[in-house]
């Protein structure tokens, strides 16, 4: 009996681990967005503490600072600000929409769970779909500026 | 102080510079867009100009709001991606990593706005 | 095999393989896998092609199921990449090969079947239940007034079985056992969002955490997953704007329901039965109704 009684042991706990948050798989479109949220925010914060100790760089006088704008019009530091815009554009507009959503706007009042069911995730998607082309529009012009029009 | 006031105010951070990053962002890196627009601001990166803009007072204060909104949203971020990691007994140690490193280049960021301001 | 006599269904059976993750808990150190070839008319479901393998191929496989009608929410699997109900899925729609795993994020017990202890215990801490003060709550005398538009802010979320699949599609619990999850929060929400409720403050304040509520980042994979259309990404929006409404103190606040007026003293139409006697002498309701 006692062997009955005893708790069956279970085995090791299948978390998914930093995994989860990179691999959507076949999750939707939402699940995309948050990688690359959190993707992005996570390069323009690593960004913000290189940009502090680069504006302090004036301190140091004229030259020093013209030497360092002279090393950002190189091409790789160009492409890299072009990367900064664009993962920038995504999180403000993005972030935009995780405003409203989060305060319970833009997905629609609760519902009756009838077949099929709707989500509100699925009544939320239009606005998806217009980050995204906002995002591309505001990215394509960055690229425009930065590898065209060459400023 | 509850959980919830720290995270509105990493949300009214973001709403403040969905504003001013997007103004700093486009003057600061898409001169030639603004240039195309009908506004011109000029070589804005350099020495004289950026030496110029700090001295005015009205910048250096959009700089230090800016400054703090910055840090404290992208470090709440950060925290929030680090306590996912971090077992609710490490979250005190977390939390004041994260706080000594937003102060620090706080204060490093304020003494060079102030300091181009006083000259 | 004397079903292969009728033509129609002899032409409707496929063969799927049924790659299924096994566990022993005794014997094993970690899961491996094993396949099995499972005979798939239409219409089956993973849940039967689990039950065709424990009846024909392996007696030994584990698995958990109950009703086979998305009730119970016992059979919660990770089913060819996404977490869902084994009873609920058409076992054709997934391809020639289907892979059968237990529920990440959970510990597993034996095979498929996963320990939904961490759920249970996130549940049960939310004080899932309408909390009334005073007397109301132990001796209740009526029912609570609640009108339909009051209902519907809050049944679409009383409709979750317990699967436990949104806490697996959810990528904060990927990483964090700490987060209350999808379940436990949208249940805070129905609670909290009922007009019948006082509760309300302790609820929120459980949840208003560091490892609470503000770890959502509304990836949505716990609305997409709900077998039963529960919304719980929905829910916990809804709850964030609540929270944040009682802390800017811009909230509607408004007094938990009333409990039904005392009876009007009606008089029974004549045509209808009189009600049987009380089962307990002195019982509130019986005794008006004996003519």
């Amino acid at each position: 009996m006692a062997e009955a009684a005893r708790r069956v042991q279970s085995g090791p706990p299948k978390r998914i681990g930093v995994r989860g948050w990179v691999y959507a798989g076949r999750y939707g479109l939402d699940r995309y967005l948050y990688i690359l949220q959190r993707a992005s925010g996570l390069g323009l914060i690593l960004y913000l503490f290189l940009h502090i100790y680069e504006t302090g760089i004036r301190l140091r006088g004229e030259a020093a600072w013209s030497a360092t704008m002279a090393l950002f019009r190189t091409p790789v530091f160009v492409v890299f600000e072009f990367i900064l815009f664009a993962g920038f554009v995504f999180h403000a507009l993005n972030g935009l929409r995780l405003i409203f959503a989060e305060l319970g706007w833009l997905l629609g009042p609760p519902t009756r769970p009838v077949y099929p069911y709707r989500t509100s995730i699925r009544r939320h998607r239009p606005w998806v779909y217009a980050l995204m082309v906002l995002t591309g529009l505001f990215v394509a012009l960055a690229a425009w500026d930065i590898f065209v029009l060459l400023d | 102080m509850r959980e919830s006031r720290w995270w509105i105010l990493s949300l009214s951070a973001a709403a403040l510079m969905v504003v001013l990053l997007t103004l700093h962002m486009g003057l600061m890196h898409l001169s030639g867009l603004m240039k195309v627009l009908g506004v011109d601001p000029g070589d804005v990166r350099s020495f004289a100009a950026v030496m110029e803009r700090g001295r005015s007072l009205a910048q250096m204060v959009f700089y230090l709001l800016f400054l703090g909104a910055a840090l404290y949203h992208g470090l709440y971020g950060l925290r929030s991606v680090l306590l996912e990691v971090t077992p609710p007994r490490g979250q005190g140690v977390l939390s004041g990593l994260v706080l000594a490193a937003g102060l620090l280049a706080f204060a490093y960021g304020a003494y060079v706005t102030v300091r181009t301001f006083t000259g | 095999m004397a079903e292969r006599a009728h033509g129609a269904v002899e032409t409707g059976i496929v063969t799927v393989t049924v790659r299924v993750s096994r566990f022993h808990p005794e014997t094993d150190r970690s899961s491996g896998q094993q396949d099995y070839l499972v005979p798939a008319g239409p219409g089956m479901t993973v849940l039967d092609a689990l039950v065709y393998i424990k009846e024909h191929l392996d007696g030994s496989l584990a698995y958990r199921s109950s009703c086979r009608m998305g009730i119970c929410g016992s059979c919660g699997m990770f089913i060819s990449g996404l977490p869902r109900l084994a009873c609920q899925t058409q076992i054709r729609a997934l391809g020639p090969v289907v892979t059968v795993e237990p529920l990440p994020n959970y510990p597993v017990v034996r095979d498929v079947v996963p320990d939904l202890e961490p759920m249970v215990t996130h549940h049960t801490a939310v004080r899932p239940f309408i909390v009334r003060g005073g007397e109301e709550q132990e001796y209740p005398t009526a029912e609570y007034l609640q009108t339909p538009v009051e209902l519907d802010a809050y049944l679409q979320f009383a409709y979750c079985i317990k699967c436990g699949i949104c806490l697996s599609a959810c990528p904060t619990l990927a990483t964090d056992p700490a987060f209350a999850g999808p379940q436990a929060l949208a249940q805070v929400y129905r609670y909290s969002a009922d007009s019948r409720d006082d509760g309300r403050r302790a609820r929120l304040g459980a949840v208003d955490i560091a490892h609470g509520i503000w770890r959502c980042h509304l990836a949505g994979a716990c609305t997409e997953a709900c077998p039963k259309g529960v919304d719980p990404a929905l829910a916990i929006q809804l709850l964030k704007r609540l929270i944040v409404a009682d802390v800017l103190g811009i909230g509607r606040r408004r007094g938990p329901a009333p409990v039904a007026p005392p009876d009007m003293q009606a008089q029974r139409r004549p045509d209808i039965p009189a009600a049987p006697p009380a089962t307990v002498p002195g019982g509130s309701g019986a005794q008006k109704n004996q003519p």
